[in-house]
């Protein structure tokens, strides 16, 4: 278990103290979907159509927005420095933050997912796709942001710089995520993109820690 | 008896084209205590984050033969969190079952017990430091690398500072500290570094 247990349990103990904060992104989540109501329009054709890509956008730009302060305010406190002299491996205690961080984060939206899609008229068939592929790909997101947050942890804040960074990466979510979606609706098999987000998954939480470790240690050189 | 903690040779360091230090050695053997002297801005900070490993120097060579604690300028403690819940992460860190009343008595030994339980971003500076300090308490690390432990410290607590050397000296760890305000222990070594 090492630092694992014990990142997972003080970032969550700290989301839970700064609510505010970490209840920005969720905020994010369910305003700006219930405004793509007003700008659409209920009674539109289009609405149910475009439905699974917008609810995949907004949780794309939520992910983002909790992101930026995943390592800022611990390399500006000093926080970071003791993590860093830790003999141990970094890859533990950094997945431990990045856990915590989703369950605040990417969960949230994952399950308050289904009742967004039926704010926003979605086809109520899509719904358990929707939910599955944001409890694939929003952690992918997490992970992708993770490398990004680290890179920028000494920038102040780097906001733009970040979003520049991930952006890229967080694409093949975003296709596989909605494509999955998409599929449903036109009555086609899944197996391929869910497949792929799997992968993805694998692949990040397997590669993430270790550059996110390499680039909290290249932070520390001012 | 004499165990040598670290080891540095031939240690460089150039910063924004000013070279910090040139070609340092030293050594610090358990019950040593070296200061580290000389104006702002003349490398003490960075020679210690070096010894810690979080900045790389131009060349050189650094054996760290133990485990060691780094206090630099920012405490390490998380604003939202009590001292105390700061201070069981940081035992945490170091893979440490401390109990809570050893956790309790550090955060009594620096004066905080009314505090323990309120979050850091209340405290003033110098209950920031106190708070850090508790660190030192429950610390089974040889080698400690401070800097500047005693800025924003009152009387009181600059005295706890140096009972807290003076202990970890006599059951034979090792401590380089840079500072302004002298130790005034016996047989300190003194580096002065910009001179």
């Amino acid at each position: 278990m090492g630092n694992f247990g014990v990142q997972f349990r003080r970032d969550l103990l700290v989301a839970i103290r700064g609510r505010t904060e970490t209840a920005n992104p969720i905020a994010f989540f369910v305003l700006a979907l219930s405004l793509f109501v007003f700008a659409v329009g209920t009674d539109s054709e289009t609405l149910p159509r475009v439905a699974p890509g917008v609810v995949w956008v907004v949780a794309l730009f939520a992910a983002m927005l909790s992101t930026e302060n995943l390592f800022h305010r611990d390399h500006d406190d000093g926080s970071l420095e003791l993590m860093l002299l830790d003999s141990r491996p970094l890859f533990l205690g950094v997945l431990g933050k990045l856990l915590a961080h989703w369950c605040v984060s990417g969960l949230p939206v994952a399950i308050l997912s289904p009742l967004a899609a039926v704010f926003i008229n979605a086809p109520f068939e899509i719904i358990t796709i929707l939910v599955g592929t944001l409890l694939l790909g929003t952690p992918v997101l997490t992970l992708i942001g993770g490398i990004g947050a680290a890179l920028t942890a000494g920038l102040g804040r780097g906001g733009l710089l970040l979003a520049v960074l991930v952006m890229p990466l967080y694409i093949p979510v975003l296709i596989f995520g909605s494509g999955a979606c998409y599929r449903v609706l036109d009555g086609a098999t899944v197996t391929g993109p869910v497949l792929w987000l799997i992968a993805l998954l694998a692949g990040s939480i397997t590669l993430a820690p270790f550059a996110i470790g390499a680039a909290l240690r290249g932070s520390q050189e001012y | 008896m004499n165990q040598s903690l670290i080891e540095v040779n031939e240690l460089t360091c150039t910063v924004a084209d000013q070279i910090l230090f040139d070609r340092l050695a030293l050594t610090v053997v358990s019950g040593d205590v070296l200061e580290l002297w000389g104006p702002n801005g003349s490398g003490k900070s960075t020679l210690l984050r070096c010894l810690a490993g979080l900045f790389e120097a131009d060349g050189g060579v650094i054996k760290r033969a133990v485990g060691l604690l780094y206090m630099g300028h920012r405490p390490g403690l998380n604003e939202l969190l009590s001292p105390f819940e700061n201070l069981r992460w940081c035992a945490g860190l170091q893979e440490r079952d401390v109990s809570p009343e050893t956790l309790l008595s550090a955060i009594h030994y620096v004066g905080l017990d009314r505090y323990k339980d309120e979050p850091c971003r209340t405290l003033s500076a110098g209950q920031m430091r106190r708070a850090a300090l508790a660190r030192l308490c429950i610390s089974k690390s040889r080698l400690w690398l401070l800097d500047e432990p005693m800025t924003s410290l009152d009387d009181d607590a600059v005295a706890l500072v140096r009972d807290l050397i003076a202990k970890h000296r006599s059951a034979g760890g090792g401590c380089i500290c840079a500072t302004h305000i002298k130790l005034e222990f016996p047989q300190t070594r003194v580096l002065e570094l910009g001179a």
